[in-house]
């Protein structure tokens, strides 16, 4: 559920089915989290760069953790080992 | 000399000088991505501009965003536009217009309403356009000027909203 005081921002794409995926463990894990939703054109994606050292999306910044990432798989992983009930 | 007729809007009941800024949230569109903002958590940061504006690629929507950025508002306070165009209408705006602000994107026009700043376009099916409007807004949200347009087109009183501007950020 989208929330404006969350630690959690997800840089994301319009229909972007890997971008999805992170939002669906979000959702699966009740994770809050604040979206921003960016330039379509690789080319002028300079603030993901910025934050994550890409341009791609999607890209997470965890404020609680500190921790920066993209990729969707490493996304979801890191999501699931921090956040799930059982977790490391 | 061209004869140009303006047409008078139906009057607005819009929001005054003095009375408390409506609370809203809606996407607020940056040159790099747009994400939901609440205009209480831009007042965190200090006073705010709000302008409202017709459609992007109107040309009032031109004139006014070149005026502000000529005028260096942006320097001086948060400018933060108000109008109908999806989010990425507005990063296209804010490009082409090279002007340090952002834009609220509201194309149901319901935080116009609530402002009493809109304009029914002549009646055009399906589509509540923005009127002209200014609100310089203080920390504590009231509205320490206002100036709504009552004839289309109208532009803002320029002089008059950077003494505002002035008086707020004194």
């Amino acid at each position: 559920m989208p929330d404006q005081t969350t630690d959690i921002t997800l840089y994301r794409l319009q229909a972007c089915p890997f971008c999805e995926r992170v939002v669906r463990t979000l959702d699966e894990l009740d994770l809050s989290y604040r979206s921003r939703f960016i330039e379509p054109m690789h080319s002028e994606r300079n603030v993901v760069k910025r934050v994550s050292g890409a341009r791609t999306v999607p890209a997470i910044v965890d404020e609680t953790t500190g921790v920066t990432m993209s990729e969707s798989a490493n996304i979801v992983e890191y999501l699931e080992t921090t956040y799930s009930e059982g977790g490391a | 000399m061209v004869d140009f007729d303006v047409v008078e809007l139906p009057e607005a009941d819009h929001v005054e000088t003095g009375e408390t800024a409506p609370e809203f949230t809606r996407p607020l569109v940056t040159t790099e991505f747009w994400e939901d903002r609440s205009l209480s958590s831009l007042l965190e940061n200090g006073p705010v501009l709000l302008v409202a504006y017709p459609m992007d690629g109107a040309f009032p929507a031109t004139y006014v965003w070149n005026e502000i950025a000529d005028r260096g508002w942006t320097d001086a306070i948060d400018v933060v536009g108000i109008g109908i165009s999806t989010p990425y209408e507005h990063g296209t705006l804010l490009e082409e217009r090279d002007v340090d602000a952002r834009l609220f994107s509201d194309p149901g026009a319901e935080v116009l309403e609530e402002y009493g700043v809109t304009n029914d376009l002549d009646g055009m099916a399906g589509i509540v356009d923005a009127r002209p409007a200014v609100f310089a807004i203080d920390e504590d949200r009231t509205v320490r000027y206002a100036w709504v347009a009552a004839e289309h087109p109208e532009f803002p009183p320029y002089d008059a909203i950077g003494e505002a501007v002035d008086d707020l950020t004194a």
